[in-house]
């Protein structure tokens, strides 16, 4: 009875493709981008921000990167860890030479610069498939970050290798340093994802993207029937890695502020998370992207809550814990849903529909 | 000889010896990916887990010592001063055993007929899990192991070398670790011995036949699962013998789990499917690592390039062969 779409009656082409075409999406779209617009601002404090607002707006990009490659495209990838840290150090260098640049072009140019990088790593999977192709991506990661690392000219030759944000604003409102309030920050990151999230629906919509799922569906049936492997893996790779980079230009400019990238941007720490973001929400699934960095984003801050607040363990016992237990959930999630929160979503509308009459 | 040739010879030793370690590793994840075609990532925990477990029981840790004492207030550490070396080998070889059939029972069982990803990731889950647990049992700390393999350079071979160089000139010897020679020597017994096992056994026979073709191998009469318990153990046991080596040179901590990262270079090089692949893949990965880190190296006045290096290396190696040296021939059809 919630979910019902009987009476809803299309009367054009462009009502049909619409991204939401049942009223009942439209109401909860709109309400949903009502709360965060227009409620969340005002009420936003800075722990919300910090710990959970801001990194799950951030990882939702990563994620919606890396499941156009994975997801949609066919192409794992174990590298988001170094593509983002590609838009974070692109972001800083630029901060440094144009002073006076806009901080959202600023980080739309580390975007590009990203997806020239990713076109360049992405170069192997035209050979090179499967696990193959997932281990040469790791190749990317640690050279990337060996880079960051090793060159000095990156981190401005500063003594301890660390990159550092200074000030900028957006309508003279600080969104990035030390002294950005939690509102202009979180709505920085939000008009970014709202934005991007839509051209991705939409590109993956298009013919780009029919084309990305048919390389991923059987990549050789797909070059047989014209569609050009070469321009289609190596546009998946260029624009999964321009969204991970904008989300590496953010996580490092709006939310840490000062970064070093062994520790930032190791495989263990947005690698493997980013991943496993996109499958427990959903492989091929925009929605899925947002459910699962939700739920990787909150899931440490509860059990942490649990262990170290209710049970009352020291912090290193609890860490042990949070990861075998982090590490036991991934396991029992892949047992029970394989295919992740957005097939849990999509049964529960099918559930929703009929409801109160299943039969 | 001239130095400059010892020095390449030295060199190329070395890397030979490095390689063997990485051969350990990648092994372990050979057998399990031709097995049950599962990518098992957690091999890098399971040899530390293994190296972990060794310890405890040498020094008679009470598991989760830390845990319980923060829970209940007491004061438990250790059962016992020591115990035998082999006995504690042993013992550690039963809980691989135990915790191959635990991870048969409650994690692959549930996963048959998934894509190879979800598979993969709950691979990683299980390394999260099981690093945790080790930590949990074990506590975190840095740990000294010592099963009786003497390590330190080599003064014999130091002492053989020195009079090669010409005369008069400023040449000390080869430096090759003992320990390196003994992980060399224990690497071939290893693949012998399962090279032996896999041809002459009905076991083995069944195991070739299940890497072979699973339902093939079902409509037979062979158990697969099994068969699944008994890989799994037995990358379990390889993981023990690399986790003893790695242990030993440079102790038992969190790092331990990292060599699967150096593992994987050398599976794509030899191919996933090939215990010689894995053999020859780390002997080379090992010795241009080396030669690299000496001769190019060099060139970049910021040096580490052992972290990327292998995997520049397999990636090379790779736009030629993108099976592996050794993997089996790719075929597609549509």
């Amino acid at each position: 009875m919630i979910y019902k779409e009987t009476g809803q009656y299309k009367s054009s082409y462009k009502s049909d493709h619409a991204i939401f075409p049942l009223l009942q999406d439209k109401i909860a779209f709109s309400t949903l981008m009502f709360i965060a617009f227009l409620i969340i601002p005002f009420v936003i404090n800075s722990y919300w921000e910090k710990a959970i607002l801001v990194p799950f707006l951030i990882f939702s990009l990563a994620a919606i990167g890396l499941n156009i490659l994975t997801g949609y495209c066919g192409q794992v990838s174990l590298g988001t860890g170094g593509f983002m840290a590609v838009g974070a150090f692109s972001t800083y260098k630029i901060m440094t030479y144009f002073p006076d640049m806009n901080i959202m072009i600023i980080i739309l140019i580390s975007g590009l610069i990203t997806a020239a990088v990713g076109i360049i790593f992405g170069l192997p999977s035209l050979r090179i498939k499967g696990f193959y192709l997932a281990v040469a991506t790791l190749a990317s990661q640690f050279f990337l970050v060996w880079l960051f690392n090793k060159v000095p000219w990156f981190y401005n030759y500063s003594d301890t290798g660390q990159i550092t944000v200074s000030e900028r604003t957006m309508f003279g409102i600080p969104v990035t340093g030390a002294e950005a309030p939690s509102y202009a920050t979180y709505l920085f990151c939000l008009v970014l994802v709202v934005t991007l999230s839509f051209a991705a629906k939409n590109l993956i919509r298009s013919k780009m993207g029919r084309s990305w799922m048919a390389i991923r569906d059987m990549d050789i049936a797909a070059e047989i029937i014209g569609v050009p492997p070469l321009k289609t893996k190596l546009s998946a790779f260029a624009i999964s890695s321009f969204y991970i980079g904008v989300a590496g230009a953010l996580y490092f400019a709006v939310f840490l502020g000062a970064i070093e990238v062994t520790e930032s941007f190791d495989i263990m720490t947005i690698s493997f998370p980013v991943l496993f973001m996109i499958i427990i929400g959903g492989l091929g699934s925009m929605l899925g992207s947002f459910l699962g960095a939700a739920f990787v984003v909150t899931l440490p801050i509860g059990l942490k809550f649990l262990m170290v607040d209710m049970v009352g363990l020291s912090a290193v016992t609890a860490k042990h814990f949070e990861i075998t237990i982090w590490g036991l959930l991934m396991i029992v999630f892949l047992i029970v849903e394989p295919h992740g929160l957005a097939r849990l979503w999509s049964i529960a509308k099918e559930k929703l529909r009929r409801w109160p009459f299943p039969y | 000889m001239s130095v400059e040739l010892l020095n390449f010879i030295e060199t190329v030793l070395n890397g030979l010896m490095s390689g063997v370690m990485y051969s350990l590793v990648a092994l372990g994840f050979v057998l399990i990916f031709k097995a049950s075609g599962v990518f098992n990532f957690a091999q890098g925990v399971f040899a530390l887990f293994a190296a972990l477990t060794l310890v405890g029981y040498q020094t008679g840790q009470v598991p989760f010592a830390h845990l319980i004492n923060e829970l209940f207030g007491t004061n438990y550490h250790n059962w016992y001063a020591s115990m035998p070396n082999f006995l504690a080998i042993f013992l550690t070889m039963v809980t691989m055993i135990a915790l191959a059939w635990i991870i048969e029972r409650l994690v692959l069982k549930h996963l048959v007929n998934q894509d190879p990803i979800i598979l993969f990731m709950a691979t990683i889950g299980l390394a999260f899990a099981l690093e945790g647990v080790g930590d949990l049992m074990w506590g975190s700390d840095v740990k000294v192991l010592d099963v009786g393999i003497p390590s330190g350079g080599s003064i014999w071979l130091e002492e053989a070398t020195i009079g090669l160089a010409a005369e008069g000139s400023d040449y000390y010897g080869m430096y090759v670790d003992v320990l390196n020679i003994w992980a060399t020597v224990i690497a071939v017994i290893l693949v012998v011995s399962l090279a032996l096992f896999s041809q002459y056994t009905k076991t083995g026979r069944a195991l070739r036949a299940v890497a072979d073709d699973h339902q093939a191998a079902l409509s037979v009469g062979i158990s697969l699962r099994s068969i699944w318990i008994l890989v799994w153990a037995i990358s379990g046991f390889i993981a023990m013998v690399a986790g003893i080596m790695w242990g030993t040179e440079s102790g038992v901590q969190f790092s331990l789990s990292l060599i699967a990262l150096k593992a994987l270079p050398v599976l794509i090089l030899g191919g996933f499917t090939s215990i010689p692949g894995a053999i020859i893949g780390g002997l080379l990965i090992g010795v241009g690592e080396k030669l690299a880190e000496i001769y190019i190296g060099g060139y970049f006045e910021t040096g580490a390039l052992e972290n990327w290096f292998a995997y520049v290396m397999a990636l090379v190696f790779l736009l030629f062969r993108p099976q592996g040296l050794f993997g089996d021939k790719i075929i597609e059809r549509v």
